[in-house]
């Protein structure tokens, strides 16, 4: 299935701009973005509840844009279940079948299939307000999953369940789609969620998509500021590149010191951002060089701002010259260790090692947003 | 005497309570009370003994009869029309953005709001102009006219926090426009059309003023009662009247009992997180599909 160009306005806001994916047949792709991202309005769009203004929406070969809702390949599981309350479970997840005329017999021998594998065959012949959260969530699954879409399209499906609940269902989604192999597009807000589930993310913000790569490449490698600070904690170190040689660039940061990493298409003189994730990074007294680090590590001084015990690890926030925050996680796997951690207020260095570090570009996204609020004080400025 | 005192002031509120709903429900219980009267003359306001004789012959009366099934037909028809027409006019000014919404939303009140000897007496002034016998068909569109807001009314409310999504769902599974609305939409509405109706009929059957207006020489119950009253109301009329009575009682329990069960099905939302918690708290979320099909 692939997007072409897919923009979508609403009045004056650009809810879904310009946007092409193409998502491989029996893949789990998620779309996760923070609310108002456009990830929702895209999916509305390849379900045929919303017109996109351009663009082609591709299933199997064939543009589905003009087509209204009942005709297309796909099929929803939505956020509220949207489950008839009129109708029981049987009925409910037969529904999509008897609008296509198939069979009696073949009707009950595949809604019994399907209840099967969600576990529900005997919550059959209730009525949906007779059910708990997640068995609501599973009726709203086999009814759509029974169909055979060639896309099965879900919006923050486990959305309204508690935590706990969840996760159970996370890995039972992840292997009914292995089983049926059907293509799964997945919209969610939750990162986690996105990264446990996901054959490959594609992370958008304000109508655009930031990067489309698979989840330890979207956390890893992030490709732009919105991604590196949406999955997991924004460890940033803005600096600028002062020379390049192959693939390498240096990197002048404004914390002080000058690093060396891959350069993935920077060029000289440009601003960008570097990246530590914060289970990656040692801090130790300063002058020092954490005991676990190579001689190659890189590292950087800092004045600790506050430290939290987290049970299983030990979260230090370190302040570094010109005012950006890293967060450091340090696993509490030995407590004397823990204990001579240092303290609020006190002169640090952090360290890394080389292939841990990763540069990114400001987004284009924020970038725009900095530039509209600018705009916006401009005009209220001139009134 | 602090004790009564005390008594009646912690009992002040049911006793209120209940000196109303005897002040509502006494006229209507003496109706039921006086079918089993055994009057002496042509008047039945005095008791003068107890008989079932009036029940046992209530259609005794050609007349009464007549006027009764007239207020039936009419107003089982009346109750078809406005409700279909009212719940058409209900889904347009909800569902569709149109020019004078707004204005319509408003001016289909206002039949509510108009005084019934108003309306009966420009009805009939227009009947006459447009050269629109009176009779049958006149009390028809009278009828329709003037229960069709009420109809809307209710429907309209039901259609408000009607949840979309349903319809979406219905459509992303294959049905048409139209099969959506048989199978989802109407279905859904049964509880309001089905109150909406029985607000129809109660309006028709009883209304007198309008109908008084444009019957011409027809005559339905309640212009036959208002008629006999002069000379006397025979004892029929109190047994029919129970009788109507008593349907519409059972019909109103009815009513609330499926509006009841509507409501509880409507709260069928992704919002009520208390059912998977409550559920998860109680250890009857199974977890693993094998577990709950074994």
């Amino acid at each position: 299935m692939s997007l072409r160009g897919i923009t979508k306005r609403f009045g004056e806001f650009t809810a879904v701009d310009d946007i092409d994916l193409d998502i491989k047949e029996g893949e789990f792709f998620t779309l996760l973005g923070p609310s108002g991202c456009g990830k929702t309005t895209t999916l509305r769009m390849i379900a045929g509840f919303e017109e996109p203004n351009a663009g082609q929406i591709l299933v199997a070969g064939s543009d589905v844009a003009g087509l209204p809702a009942h005709k297309r390949p796909t099929n929803t599981v939505f956020q509220s279940y949207a489950l008839f309350p009129h109708l029981t479970v049987r009925d409910n997840v037969a529904y999509g079948l008897k609008r296509k005329r198939v069979g009696k017999d073949e009707i009950s021998k595949r809604v019994d299939e399907e209840l099967q594998r969600v576990g529900l065959a005997a919550e059959a012949n209730r009525k949906p307000n007779q059910l708990s959260g997640g068995q609501q969530q599973r009726v709203a699954l086999a009814r759509a999953v029974v169909n055979l879409p060639k896309v099965l399209l879900l919006d923050e499906p486990l959305g309204a369940l508690d935590l706990k609940l969840r996760k159970g269902l996370q890995l039972e989604l992840k292997r009914i789609q292995q089983e049926i192999g059907i293509t799964f597009v997945y919209v969610t807000h939750d990162q986690e969620e996105a990264l446990t589930m996901s054959d490959r993310i594609a992370v958008m913000n304000r109508g655009i998509v930031e990067q489309v790569a698979e989840p330890v490449e979207v956390y890893e490698r992030p490709a732009t500021t919105f991604v590196a600070g949406f999955i997991g904690v924004s460890n940033l170190m803005p600096g600028v590149v002062r020379s390049l040689s192959g693939d390498k660039a240096e990197v002048e940061l404004e914390a002080g010191v000058t690093v060396s990493a891959e350069a993935n298409g920077l060029a000289t003189g440009e601003q960008c951002h570097a990246v530590v994730r914060p289970e990656k990074l040692f801090v130790a007294k300063k002058g020092e060089v954490a005991p676990q680090q190579g001689a190659d590590a890189q590292s950087v001084d800092g004045v600790v701002a506050s430290s939290v015990y987290l049970g299983t690890a030990t979260q230090l926030v370190v302040e570094l010259r010109g005012g950006s925050r890293m967060t450091v996680l340090c696993p509490n796997t030995d407590e004397s260790e823990r204990q001579s951690l240092p303290g609020g207020g006190a002169e640090v260095s952090l360290s890394w090692t080389p292939e841990h570090i990763h540069l990114v570009r400001e987004s284009d996204s924020e970038r725009a947003t900095a530039d509209h609020e600018a705009l916006g004080m401009d005009r209220s400025a001139a009134a | 005497m602090t004790r009564a005192w005390g008594w009646l002031r912690y009992h002040a509120v049911s006793i209120w309570a209940a000196l109303a709903i005897a002040y509502l429900l006494i006229p209507i219980a003496l109706i039921a009370v006086f079918s089993f009267n055994d009057p002496e003359g042509k008047f039945n306001y005095t008791w003068s003994g107890f008989t079932t004789k009036y029940w046992g012959d209530a259609f005794a009366i050609p007349d009464l009869n007549d006027a009764f099934l007239t207020s039936l037909r009419l107003a089982a028809l009346a109750t078809i029309i406005a409700t279909i027409l009212g719940t058409m006019i209900a889904i347009a000014l909800v569902r569709h953005q149109f020019h004078g919404r707004r204005a319509a939303n408003f001016l289909i009140v206002i039949p509510m709001a108009t005084p019934e000897v108003v309306i009966g007496a420009s009805l009939l002034s227009m009947f006459l102009i447009y050269g629109i016998s009176l009779g049958f068909f006149s009390l028809l569109l009278a009828h329709v006219m003037f229960s069709i807001s009420f109809v809307v009314i209710v429907v309209r409310s039901r259609l408000i926090g009607f949840d979309r999504r349903l319809e979406e769902a219905a459509r992303d599974l294959g049905a048409t426009p139209l099969t959506t609305f048989r199978t989802v939409t109407l279905p859904l509405l049964t509880p309001g059309l089905v109150g909406a109706a029985l607000l129809a009929f109660a309006l028709s059957i009883d209304d007198f003023v309008i109908s008084n207006f444009t019957s011409g020489t027809t005559v339905t119950f309640p212009l036959y009662i208002f008629g006999a009253a002069q000379r006397g109301i025979p004892v029929q009329v109190y047994v029919i009247a129970t009788m109507l009575f008593v349907v519409t009682v059972a019909a109103m329990v009815f009513v609330t009992w499926q509006q009841r069960r509507a409501e509880k099905m409507a709260e069928v939302r992704a919002d009520d997180d208390e059912t998977g918690l409550s559920a998860l708290a109680s250890g009857k979320e199974p977890i693993s599909p094998a577990g709950s099909a074994a």
